[in-house]
């Protein structure tokens, strides 16, 4: 065990892992970040907390982590290099790993031009993959970049994201073959909607050998409605949301296009789980979280396993 | 080469708002490449200053001068007696932003920047220019095809693509080649891929502007 984690236990037992994700509010309200957590208690095994997703300024990332251990609940702490140089990460690393959190996932960040503050300064000291690298040697070496001994070493389970349908498309399993590489331990994808073209991604990284050396968790996001659809489509670079389902969606009324997206979740999570490799998902219910319960029941991912 | 561009004529008129008499400041080198502050934008600006002065009906006279270089003392020197003895209120400089520093070091009367400077790079095509380097100090191109991540990859990563990528564009815009692409595309073509799949270590950022205002010292050239 590396870490220890509830989701690293689950995932080195075999068992097929549900992670979820939480949004901090833009501004300091307690209430809200109870409210969506505990849509999410006993449907997922470890919660990502964004850290200023999409570079709009929202609640730290460690501070809510800190207040879902309070809940009882297992954080995954998401890190990015946009506003943190290896002073800032390293230390946040450590303080992180003091309050008990385990699970990071290192990201480069979206750049701060998509932001709320599109005047700031960015810093991209390091990029993801020397992120994944760093955690590693504080963790498996018990030092800091400078080479100092850490005095209490943070031990954990190392996260990151992959996108199999960015370009260049054949170069996504050798960028996910690089993180392997840093030392990562579970990869969490971005949302797929092309199964099609995931199928053939998972089908080289596992030609490569890649997913017996990391957990791919596959990234789940329900469709809302049409209007989200084709805005994923149109203007979020490296999605791919194929015109089967902007169709599908345009074939129902407008009521009943949630329905439809949460079927067509439930639909994905089972393509998912019969593709070899994947050894989990990653549900992104983006301010959806209610919603949570019902996809993972009607998907058969409940109840989730109990670990000690 | 560095590249510049003209400040918005209104925010040169407010800098120039309190002055009669300017000594308005080219230069020979940079600038002149990029069409932004040699001979001839010089002979823009002044009309275009003596033009808008006059409308507002004020008392206004520019001297026009363009030197080889201003990053030169030397250089610097030749418009002294302008400054000097000719009752020069202002200067206004028009070359990249180390121009009107060294002005300002040589003579006792206020320097304003008439260019923003933007940035180390080229042309592309006629009238258009992109940024090519940061300058920072220790040049790995040689790693990534020829093609430098640190100023080309709008989030300076030395292990992309970032899953933003997009048909051979950048997630921050459409317009914006994705470097990342680039330098896959020019690896594949040298045949080496493999060293693609290679973890690029952190970089030593002392050497650029986060170590401090930086300084090349050649013993071998001093006098
Ligand atoms: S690697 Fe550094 S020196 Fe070389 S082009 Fe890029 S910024 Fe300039
Ligand atoms: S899309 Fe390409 S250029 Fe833009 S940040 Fe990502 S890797 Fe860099």
């Amino acid at each position: 065990m590396k870490a220890g984690s509830k989701l690293e236990k689950i995932l080195t037992s075999g068992q097929f892992a549900v992670t979820g994700e939480l949004g901090p509010p833009r501004g300091a309200d307690v209430e809200v970040i109870k409210k969506k957590a505990e849509h999410l208690r006993g449907m997922v095994d470890s919660i990502n907390v964004t850290d200023n997703q999409t570079s709009v300024v929202r609640m730290c990332s460690m501070a809510v982590c800190k207040l879902l251990l309070e809940m009882g609940l297992e954080p995954n702490l998401q890190m990015t290099c946009r506003d943190r140089n290896r002073i800032a990460i390293q230390s946040d690393l450590l303080g992180a790993y003091a309050l008990g959190i385990k699970n990071v996932l290192c990201l480069s960040g979206d750049h701060n031009k998509f932001g709320d503050h599109p005047q700031a300064k960015n810093v991209f000291d390091i990029d993801s993959i020397q992120l994944i690298q760093t955690v590693k040697q504080m963790r498996d070496d018990g030092k800091l970049l400078s080479g100092q001994e850490c005095e209490g070493v943070p031990k954990f389970f190392i996260g990151a994201a992959a996108n199999p349908f960015g370009d260049p498309f054949d170069f996504r399993p050798i960028r996910l073959a690089k993180k392997v590489e840093a030392g990562v331990d579970f990869i969490q994808t971005q949302c797929i909607y092309n199964m099609e073209k995931f199928r053939e991604y998972m089908k080289r990284v596992v030609d490569m050998g890649l997913a017996e050396k990391c957990y791919i968790l596959a990234g789940i996001t329900p469709l809302k409605s049409l209007g989200m659809a084709r805005y994923m489509a149109k203007f979020v670079p490296g999605l791919d949301v194929p015109d089967y389902y902007l169709k599908r969606l345009a074939g129902v009324e407008k009521k009943k296009q949630a329905e439809e997206g949460i079927k067509i979740a439930i639909e994905q999570i089972q393509e998912v789980r019969e593709i070899e490799g994947v050894a989990g998902i990653h549900l992104m219910a983006i301010e959806w979280e209610h919603k949570v319960p019902e996809i993972i029941k009607a998907a058969g991912l409940y109840p989730r396993p109990e670990v000690n | 080469m560095v590249v510049a561009e003209r400040k918005p004529i209104k925010e040169i008129l407010a800098m120039m708002a309190e002055y009669k008499k300017i000594l308005l400041v080219g230069c020979k080198g940079c600038v002149t490449v990029c069409c932004a502050g040699g001979t001839k934008e010089v002979g823009i600006l002044a009309s275009a200053l003596r033009i808008a002065k006059k409308k507002e009906g004020k008392e206004f006279e520019v001297i026009e001068r363009t030197l080889e270089r201003q990053c030169d003392p030397e250089y610097i020197e030749q418009v002294a007696s302008i400054v000097e003895n000719d009752g020069i209120e202002a200067i206004l400089s028009m070359a990249c932003s180390v121009g009107p520093q060294y002005l300002a070091k040589r003579f006792n009367v206020p320097v304003y920047p008439a260019l923003n400077t933007t940035f180390i790079g080229g042309a592309l095509e006629h009238g258009v220019w992109a940024e090519f380097c940061q300058a920072c100090g220790n040049c790995v191109i040689h790693h990534f095809g020829g093609i430098c991540p640190v100023s080309r990859c709008s989030k300076s990563l030395f292990n992309g693509p970032c899953g933003g990528s997009a048909g051979g564009k950048c997630e921050i815009n459409p317009e914006v080649d994705c470097a990342w692409h680039l330098i896959y595309e020019r690896m594949k073509a040298l045949g080496k891929l493999d060293d693609m799949a290679k973890v690029f270590p952190i970089k030593d950022w002392s050497t650029s502007r986060d170590g401090g205002p930086r300084k090349v010292v050649r013993e071998d050239m001093k006098l």
